[in-house]
């Protein structure tokens, strides 16, 4: 591990087509052992931001850096590899893969054998997986699909996680839990970058945070001080009422 | 007489079996319908009549016969070779025309690139070995007499012993190891595949090297059991897609059984519909097929 | 130097009968974006209904009718049009990539009729003497081709000046809608499933009065003319001149029929005559090379679309 923050954005511009760039230029940073939510309105750009990062979206200009090291334009196979764990947003488990199956997807980049001791370890930390290894992810409960989700990203000890909203669709209860492996996660030493709808609640368990709108940096600071800032209120409370759904809720 | 409609339909749709599981796989995998598939079977079974020279001139135990079979250990490594060749044919074509295509342009052109490829595969060999038939081996063979009056020749039972090997051999690599877990979970998702740290590239070759490998299977048998001919593939391209769709695009069980729906339903036509009406009957259980259940049997419906 | 202009106008009159044809299929993808892998059979039932309509009467035979041409060609789109209708009814809410297949198993199908049902089709024979109508109203061959191309050109031109104005009427821009997303053109108004069925039916009708101009200069038809590689080849012709683009459409039939034509000219020159009979297949390997690697550097074609702002703004 060489100097620099676990992950930093610099300038990135992205998008699905080469001419329709999503992102124009946003920027972030993650230390290790840190918490970050990024936040913002639907369509901002949030998980085009966490995409691009983990390789699956092009990135056109700017760069992304893990540990000072660049990996602009590293495909998302060998990002894995380096340590870079994602829970996207939807379909985030294999539906017709068994539990077993999808723990070891998770263990692609590591040898066999490590990868089963490792399934092991997590079979010991959610003891519901080891319960249910033999049934397809698809009949999982929203709770429990999430955890596996997070459990095959972490399968390989990721020293940078990105998760695309972890907690939608979830219970309070469940999405306290959820966070609590964040926590842990952190305390580990891992950097984290989460993006949340419920913005209150993301904040609330995070160090720090981003507010991204139309593809830009709006805002960012620690949580703390973003959690009392207006301007906040404004962009999710007076555009987006209607979408604060189940996990929306405190 | 129905029963022995009954054993033919089961040993051609075996060899159909063997076809459609690449067809299958790619359509799900790529996304695209492969019109040249087929063609592989062509040269899967011609390439292994190259090696059958080959080994035969070493003459020796391999030039002979086993058992009650028509070929020998000779044909049995062509048959591996043909394997290696026929995939070889499949990731070229992937690597230059397939995946360029679909990198630049979309499905569809995929699609009209498969129609020239299948031009092209099945006019060469046309150039290269001529039109008419070729037969593996001129050994004579005596039918074997099933209970039921139901004749069947030692190299078909072979045939069909070796479809059963070869689908359980795949059934254990897709379900065990984690290349074959790993081929399916591309296959559901492309994307969260790549996030693991799967090589999407890499299970795309095995694919291609399995469904290649299983084409080369069946034109080698049919190669066998019927004979060689350029339009071997091409007649087959309606049952292909026949078993491919019954079966559900990506389902291995689906394709091994839309196979043999197929050559059960075609021997059994002739029973209701003039037997040169016969081809079009993969046609008509396509059609069914889609209207009915367009997912197929076994697959689910796409997102 | 007759030679050469009798050659020229020969060669004129098959291309433009096929270029007909390529136009249908623009419609169909070029405009709407229907995947259509059987044109040979709606070729080939406008082929057949010309025959059956102005041949000749037979014994053993139906039709024979001796109908005048004009009949004959209207005669010919409506049969197309009414097989087209059936086959979309079936198959156009499929995917595209099942629309290939099923439409290429048609084909398939419609070939083993024309081969198989010797009552209307004369079988393996197929039906010959049908009239070219030029016969009758002039001498020599020379004279009566070129007022067949006449004839062809009149086609092309009504067909050509037909489609450009359909595909300027807000129907044409439904096809195009369609073409971009479905989603969206269901909001214009109109059942992108109806629009889709029209088109497919339109551009069979077209292909079938292909096939009907073919056979009345030829004088004959037979199962052998409509085998899938007439397929590849009008769908060659579309790639390469440009699809969505009359004009291409038409150079495209000019190119590829070219160079068929020329290869099987050079071939039967250069190639052995005892392996003469592969001459076919290497016209058959050129002209697939011809498709993948148009579609490899040049997938718009000669003359593509011209661009136009269509994209709908994503956001
Ligand atoms: N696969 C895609 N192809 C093309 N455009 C896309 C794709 N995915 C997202 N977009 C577009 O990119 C923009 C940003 O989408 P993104 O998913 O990054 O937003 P988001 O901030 O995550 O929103 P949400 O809160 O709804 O998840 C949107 O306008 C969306 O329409
Ligand atoms: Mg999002």
């Amino acid at each position: 591990m060489n100097g620099g923050p676990a992950l930093e954005a610099i300038d990135v511009v992205a998008g699905y087509a080469p001419d329709l760039p999503i992102l124009h230029g946003v920027s972030a940073h993650v230390e290790a052992g840190e918490v970050v939510s990024v936040i913002g309105p639907n369509g901002a750009g949030k998980s085009t931001l966490v995409k691009a990062i983990a390789g699956l979206v092009e990135v056109t200009s700017g760069a992304v850096r893990l540990h000072g090291r660049d990996i602009t334009g590293r495909r998302a196979h060998r990002l894995a590899a380096e340590g870079v764990g994602f829970v996207p947003q939807s379909e985030n488990v294999f539906a017709t893969l068994t539990i077993h199956e999808n723990l070891i997807m998770g263990g692609a980049p590591m040898p066999k054998s490590v990868a089963m001791e490792r399934i092991r370890e997590i079979y010991g930390m959610y003891p519901v997986l080891q319960e249910r290894m033999h049934e397809k992810a698809g009949v999982l409960s929203g709770g429990q699909r999430q955890i596996l989700a997070v459990a095959r990203a972490l399968l390989t000890k990721p020293r940078l996680m990105l998760l695309d909203e972890p907690t939608a669709g979830l219970s309070p209860t469940a999405a306290g839990e959820l966070f609590d492996v964040v926590r842990g996660l952190s305390e580990r030493g891992a950097a984290v970058l989460m993006v949340e709808q419920n913005a209150k609640a993301a904040l609330r368990n995070s160090d720090r945070g981003y507010v991204l709108a139309e593809g830009r940096n709006r805002l960012d600071g620690l949580a703390s001080v973003l959690l009392s800032d207006e301007e906040i209120g404004e962009i999710f409370l007076g555009q987006r009422r209607d979408a604060v759904g189940p996990g929306g809720v405190e | 007489m129905i029963l022995q409609h009954i054993a033919d339909g089961i040993l051609s749709g075996a060899i159909v079996s063997l076809g459609a599981i690449g067809l299958s796989f790619t359509m799900k995998l790529l996304r695209f319908a492969n019109f040249s598939h087929s063609e592989l079977l062509t040269w899967g079974a011609y390439s292994a009549l190259v090696f059958l020279a080959f080994f035969l001139s070493f003459g020796g135990f391999l030039d002979g016969t086993i058992g009650p079979f028509s070929f020998g250990p000779a044909l049995l490594l062509a048959m591996l070779c043909s394997c290696a060749a026929t995939s070889v044919i499949a990731i070229l074509l992937h690597r230059f025309v397939f995946d360029r295509l679909s990198r630049a342009a979309g499905q569809m052109t995929m699609v009209f690139a498969s129609f020239g490829v299948a031009l092209i595969l099945r006019h060469l060999v046309q150039l290269i070995w001529g039109s008419d038939p070729i037969y593996y081996s001129n050994e004579l063979q005596f039918a074997v007499l099933l209970p039921g009056n139901v004749r069947v020749m030692p190299d078909q039972v072979f045939l069909l012993v070796l479809t059963m090997f070869v689908v359980a051999a795949l059934h254990l690599f897709m379900t065990r190891s984690r290349t074959g877990i790993a081929m399916r979970g591309v296959s559901e998702n492309p994307d969260l595949a790549r996030v693991s740290g799967i090589n999407v590239d890499r299970i795309i070759t095995c694919v291609w090297i399995i469904g290649a490998s299983g084409a080369a299977l069946g034109g080698v048998l049919y190669g066998t059991t019927v004979q060689l001919r350029p339009e071997l593939g091409f007649g087959l391209i309606l049952p292909l897609f026949a078993a491919a769709i019954l079966g559900g695009a990506g389902s291995l069980y689906g394709a091994v059984l839309g196979g043999l729906i197929v050559g059960l339903s075609e021997n059994l036509s002739v029973m209701i519909i003039p037997t040169t009406y016969k081809p079009a009957v993969p046609f008509l259980l396509i059609v069914a097929i889609l209207y009915f259940r367009p997912q197929g049997i076994f697959g689910e419906r796409s997102r | 130097m007759i030679g050469v202009v009798s050659y020229l106008v020969f060669f004129l009159i098959l291309s433009l009968t096929f270029g007909v044809a390529v136009l249908g299929l623009n419609l169909q993808w070029g405009f709407t974006g229907l995947f259509n892998a059987g044109v040979a059979g709606f070729i080939a039932i406008g082929a057949y209904t010309m025959a059956i309509l102005t041949g000749p009467s037979r014994d053993a035979v139906f039709g024979g009718f001796e109908l005048p041409f004009v009949v004959g060609l209207a005669g010919a789109m409506i049969a197309s049009g009414i097989g087209a209708l059936f086959v979309g009814l079936a198959t156009l809410k499929l995917r595209h990539e099942y629309l290939a297949v099923a439409t290429f198993g048609i084909a398939v199908t419609i070939q083993l009729v024309c081969l198989n049902w010797e009552y209307l089709t004369g079988g393996t024979l197929g039906l010959i003497g049908i009239p070219n109508p030029t016969k009758a109203w002039a001498e020599g061959p020379l004279i009566q081709n070129s007022l067949y191309l006449a004839i062809v050109a009149i086609v092309v031109g009504l067909t050509i000046a037909a489609l450009e104005l359909i595909v300027k009427s807000p129907w044409g821009r439904m096809l195009k809608a369609i073409r971009e997303d479905e989603v969206a053109a269901a909001s214009l108004g109109k059942s992108p499933e109806r629009v889709r069925l029209e088109a497919f039916v339109l551009g069979c009708m077209i292909m079938g009065l292909s096939g009907a101009l073919y056979v009345s200069f030829i004088g004959y038809v037979s199962p052998w003319d409509f085998l899938p590689i007439l397929t590849f080849q009008i769908w060659t012709m579309l790639i390469v001149g440009g699809s969505a683009n009359n004009r291409g459409a038409l150079l495209g039939a000019l190119i590829v029929w070219g160079v068929w034509t020329m290869s099987g000219f050079v071939l039967s020159r250069v190639v052995p005559s005892e392996i003469q009979a592969r001459g076919g297949a290497m016209q058959a390997v050129l002209i697939g090379l011809i498709l993948v690697v148009t579609l490899l550097i040049r997938p718009r074609g000669l003359i593509g679309e011209e661009l136009q702002v269509s994209r709908h703004a994503r956001s």
